[in-house]
C-alpha cells in the first residue's frame, strides 16, 4: 500500500534477490506507482537490473514477494502477466528474415491463442505501434538492416505492441549516440503521458534520468540509497554516497530539471592539460 | 504453397518408390493394388515387401525434419540437430550392442531382429537423452549447456560403441556398419508402425508449439516477457524432438544428415524467419524416401541411404547458400 492507500502498480515485499547464493537485496521492499515514470539508477553493479527483472519475473526471489496490482506475481499464469507487463531486456534477439512488422507483431503474442489467432484488434495494436515510433514508413524493411536507433524503437514497438499498462525498459539508450537517446527517452515518455503506461527503467545516465523521470531510486550496496523526485534525490551527499562522485548540481538552462556537473579531477575527467597526453 | 509443392512431392515419390523395384509395376498396377483392385501376387509384392519400406522412407525422413527443425530454433543454431541431445549416438550404442554383444545379428533371431534391434535402440537413444536433459538442469535448461553436455556425452557413446565394433567378429563388425550409416533395407511393418505411430502424437503437439517458437527467437527473456512458458515449452520441443529422433533411428539406423538439411532447406524454401516444422518434415520425407528410391531404383547394388542423403542433400544446400549469397542472409 501506498502512503495514499491506493493499491501499487507493482511493489516488492521484503524481497531478497540472489545470484548463485550471494544475495544482491535482502529485504527489500519498494512500491511503483500507477501512471508515472519510475527510473533505477545507481553505479555499476548496484543490483540495478536484477531489481528490474524481480519486477518482471525473471528472477525469483529467495524470500518474499512481488505483487502486480496486488496479486502476486508467482500466483499468476505467465501469459496473463504478460498481458499486464511489457518487459523489454537489455539485448534482445533480432530474428533473421523478419520485417519489422513482423517483429512487431509478436508483441501480440499475450493476446493470441490457438482458437484466436489473429484479429483486426492485434493488427490495429501494431499499427498504431509502427506510428508511435516513426516506423511506419519502415514497416516492411528488414529488421537485421535497421541501424541501431531504428533497431531500439522497433523493439519499443513491439512493447507497445504488447498493450500493457506496465513496462519495464532494461537500459533502453545502450549502444545510443546522445540524439537518438533523447528520441528514445522522448518516445518513453510521450507514451507514459499519452496511454497512461506506467514506466519502470534502468538508466545510466543521470542527466537523462533526471529529465525524462518523475521519480527516481537510487541504489547502493544492496539497498535504497534515496527515493523521491529528481531534484530531491541528485543531491551531492547521494552522488558521493551511491557513485562515489564529487559533481555539483544544477538545474539544466533549457528544462530546469536536475544536471549533475562532475567537480574538476574527479575520477579520470578534467580538461586535458597542454604537455600531456 | 512451399508445403502443398513439397506434398504434392512426397505423394509422387511414395508412388515412384511402390513402382520401382526388382518386379517394377506401372503406375496404373500400383494405383490398382492401393485401391484393392490387384492380383494377390502383386498385393503380396506391394504391400508387404515394398510398402514398408517406401512409408518407413517417408516417415523417418519426416521424423528427422520436423525433430531437427525443432532443436535447431530451440537452440538459436543451424548446427543443433537432435545428435546434439544424445539420442542418436545412445541409441547407436544400443543396436551395436544388441549386435555385437547379442550373440550376433543371426543369432538374435529374423523375429528379434525386427523388434529388438529397434527396441534396444530406441532404449538406448531415450536413455541418454535424459542423461543429457538431467545433466544440463541448472535452475532450467540453459541451450549452451545442453549442447556442451550433449557433444560429451555423445563422444564418449562414440567411442564405447567404437570399442564394440573394433573387438566384434567381423561379421558382427560389418553389421553394425551397415545399421550406423542408415539403412532401410531391412525394414517390415513392424519396425514402420512405431515411428509412424510417434510421428502422428509428436508432429500436433509440436504444432502448438510453434507460436512459442518464434517467441523464443527473441530470446529467453523477451519469451518470458511475452507470456511463454519457457520451462514447460523447452522440456516439450525437447521431448518431441527426442522421440521423433529415437522412433526414427530405431527402424533405420542414424540418417544423421536428414536432421540437419531438411530444415535449413525447408528455412530456404519458405523464406521465414525460422525453419517451418511442416515444411522442414516433407523435406526430410522427399529426402529420405527419394534417396532410398534412388538407391533401389537407379543405382547398381544396395547402397545404404544415409550415405545417398549425405550426397544429396548436402550439395542441394549448397548450392541455395551460394544462388542467394548477398542478400544479406544468415544461417
Amino acid at each position: 500500500m501506498t502512503a495514499d492507500g491506493a493499491v501499487p502498480a507493482l511493489a516488492a515485499e521484503g524481497v531478497t534477490l540472489t545470484y548463485d547464493r550471494e544475495p544482491v537485496f535482502e529485504s527489500l521492499s519498494l512500491a511503483i506507482g500507477e501512471g508515472q515514470v519510475t527510473t533505477l539508477v545507481g553505479a555499476n553493479g548496484s543490483g540495478k537490473s536484477t531489481l528490474l527483472k524481480a519486477f518482471g519475473r525473471l528472477l525469483a526471489p529467495r524470500a518474499g514477494q512481488v505483487s502486480l496490482s496486488g496479486r502476486r506475481l508467482s500466483t499468476m499464469p505467465t501469459r496473463q502477466i504478460a498481458r499486464q507487463l511489457a518487459i523489454l531486456p537489455q539485448k534482445p534477439l533480432t530474428p533473421p528474415a523478419t520485417t519489422v512488422r513482423e517483429l512487431v507483431s509478436r508483441g501480440r503474442h499475450p493476446h493470441q491463442a490457438w482458437l484466436r489467432p489473429w484479429t483486426g484488434r492485434d493488427a490495429a495494436a501494431v499499427e498504431a505501434a509502427l506510428e508511435a515510433t516513426g516506423l511506419a514508413g519502415l514497416a516492411e524493411r528488414d529488421a537485421s538492416t535497421l541501424s541501431g536507433g531504428q533497431m531500439q524503437r522497433a523493439w519499443i514497438a513491439l512493447v507497445l505492441a504488447q498493450e500493457t499498462p506496465l513496462a519495464l525498459l532494461d537500459e533502453p539508450t545502450t549502444f545510443l549516440d546522445l540524439a537518438h537517446q533523447l528520441e528514445v527517452l522522448g518516445l518513453v515518455r510521450r507514451v507514459n503521458q499519452e496511454r497512461g503506461t506506467t514506466v519502470l527503467m534502468v538508466l545510466h545516465d543521470l542527466w537523462l534520468a533526471g529529465r525524462f523521470s518523475d521519480r527516481l531510486i537510487v541504489l547502493a550496496g544492496g539497498r535504497v540509497v534515496a527515493d523521491g523526485t529528481p531534484w530531491e534525490v541528485l543531491t551531492p551527499a547521494t552522488l558521493r554516497e551511491a557513485f562515489g562522485l564529487e559533481a555539483e548540481v544544477m538545474p539544466d538552462p533549457v528544462t530546469g530539471t536536475p544536471l549533475v556537473v562532475p567537480a574538476a579531477g574527479s575520477g579520470a575527467g578534467g580538461p586535458p592539460r597542454p604537455g600531456r597526453l | 504453397m512451399v508445403a502443398a509443392v513439397l506434398l504434392a512431392g512426397a505423394v509422387g515419390i511414395g508412388l515412384g518408390g511402390l513402382m520401382v523395384g526388382s518386379a517394377p509395376f506401372t503406375l496404373q498396377e500400383v494405383l490398382g493394388v492401393l485401391t484393392g483392385a490387384g492380383t494377390p501376387a502383386q498385393e503380396l509384392v506391394l504391400l508387404e515387401f515394398r510398402a514398408p519400406r517406401v512409408v518407413a522412407g517417408l516417415a523417418v525422413g519426416a521424423s528427422l525434419g520436423l525433430a531437427g527443425a525443432l532443436t535447431q530454433t530451440f537452440a538459436r543454431n543451424p548446427l543443433a540437430t537432435p545428435d546434439i541431445l544424445g539420442v542418436t549416438s545412445g541409441a547407436a550404442l544400443g543396436a551395436v550392442a544388441a549386435i555385437c554383444l547379442g550373440g550376433g545379428i543371426y543369432a538374435v533371431g529374423v523375429p528379434l531382429l525386427a523388434l529388438g534391434l529397434p527396441a534396444t535402440a530406441a532404449v538406448g537413444g531415450l536413455v541418454t537423452a535424459a542423461l543429457v536433459y538431467g545433466l544440463s538442469w541448472r535452475h532450467g535448461i540453459d541451450s549452451y549447456r545442453l549442447i556442451l553436455i550433449g557433444i560429451g556425452v555423445t563422444a564418449a557413446l562414440s567411442g564405447v560403441t567404437s570399442y564394440l565394433i573394433a573387438q566384434a567378429k567381423i561379421t558382427d563388425a560389418q553389421a553394425a556398419a551397415q545399421w550406423l550409416v542408415g539403412n532401410l533395407s531391412g525394414v517390415s511393418w513392424a519396425s514402420v508402425w512405431p515411428v509412424v505411430a510417434v510421428l502422428a502424437v509428436v508432429a500436433p503437439v509440436a504444432a502448438f508449439q510453434t507460436r512459442n517458437l518464434s517467441a523464443g527467437q527473441l530470446g529467453d527473456e523477451l519469451a518470458v516477457g511475452l507470456g511463454v512458458p519457457l520451462g514447460r515449452h523447452r522440456l516439450i520441443v525437447i521431448a518431441c524432438a527426442v522421440l521423433a529422433t529415437a522412433a526414427a533411428v530405431s527402424a533405420s539406423g542414424p540418417v544423421e544428415f536428414a536432421a540437419f538439411v531438411s530444415p535449413q532447406i525447408g528455412l530456404r524454401l519458405a523464406r521465414s524467419a525460422r525453419p517451418p516444422l511442416a515444411a522442414s518434415a516433407l523435406v526430410g520425407a522427399v529426402l529420405v524416401a527419394g534417396a532410398d528410391l534412388l538407391v533401389r531404383g537407379v543405382l547398381p547394388g544396395e547402397r545404404p541411404v544415409g550415405i545417398i542423403t549425405a550426397m544429396v542433400g548436402a550439395p542441394y544446400l549448397i548450392w541455395l547458400l551460394t544462388r542467394r549469397r548477398g542478400k544479406g542472409e544468415e544461417l
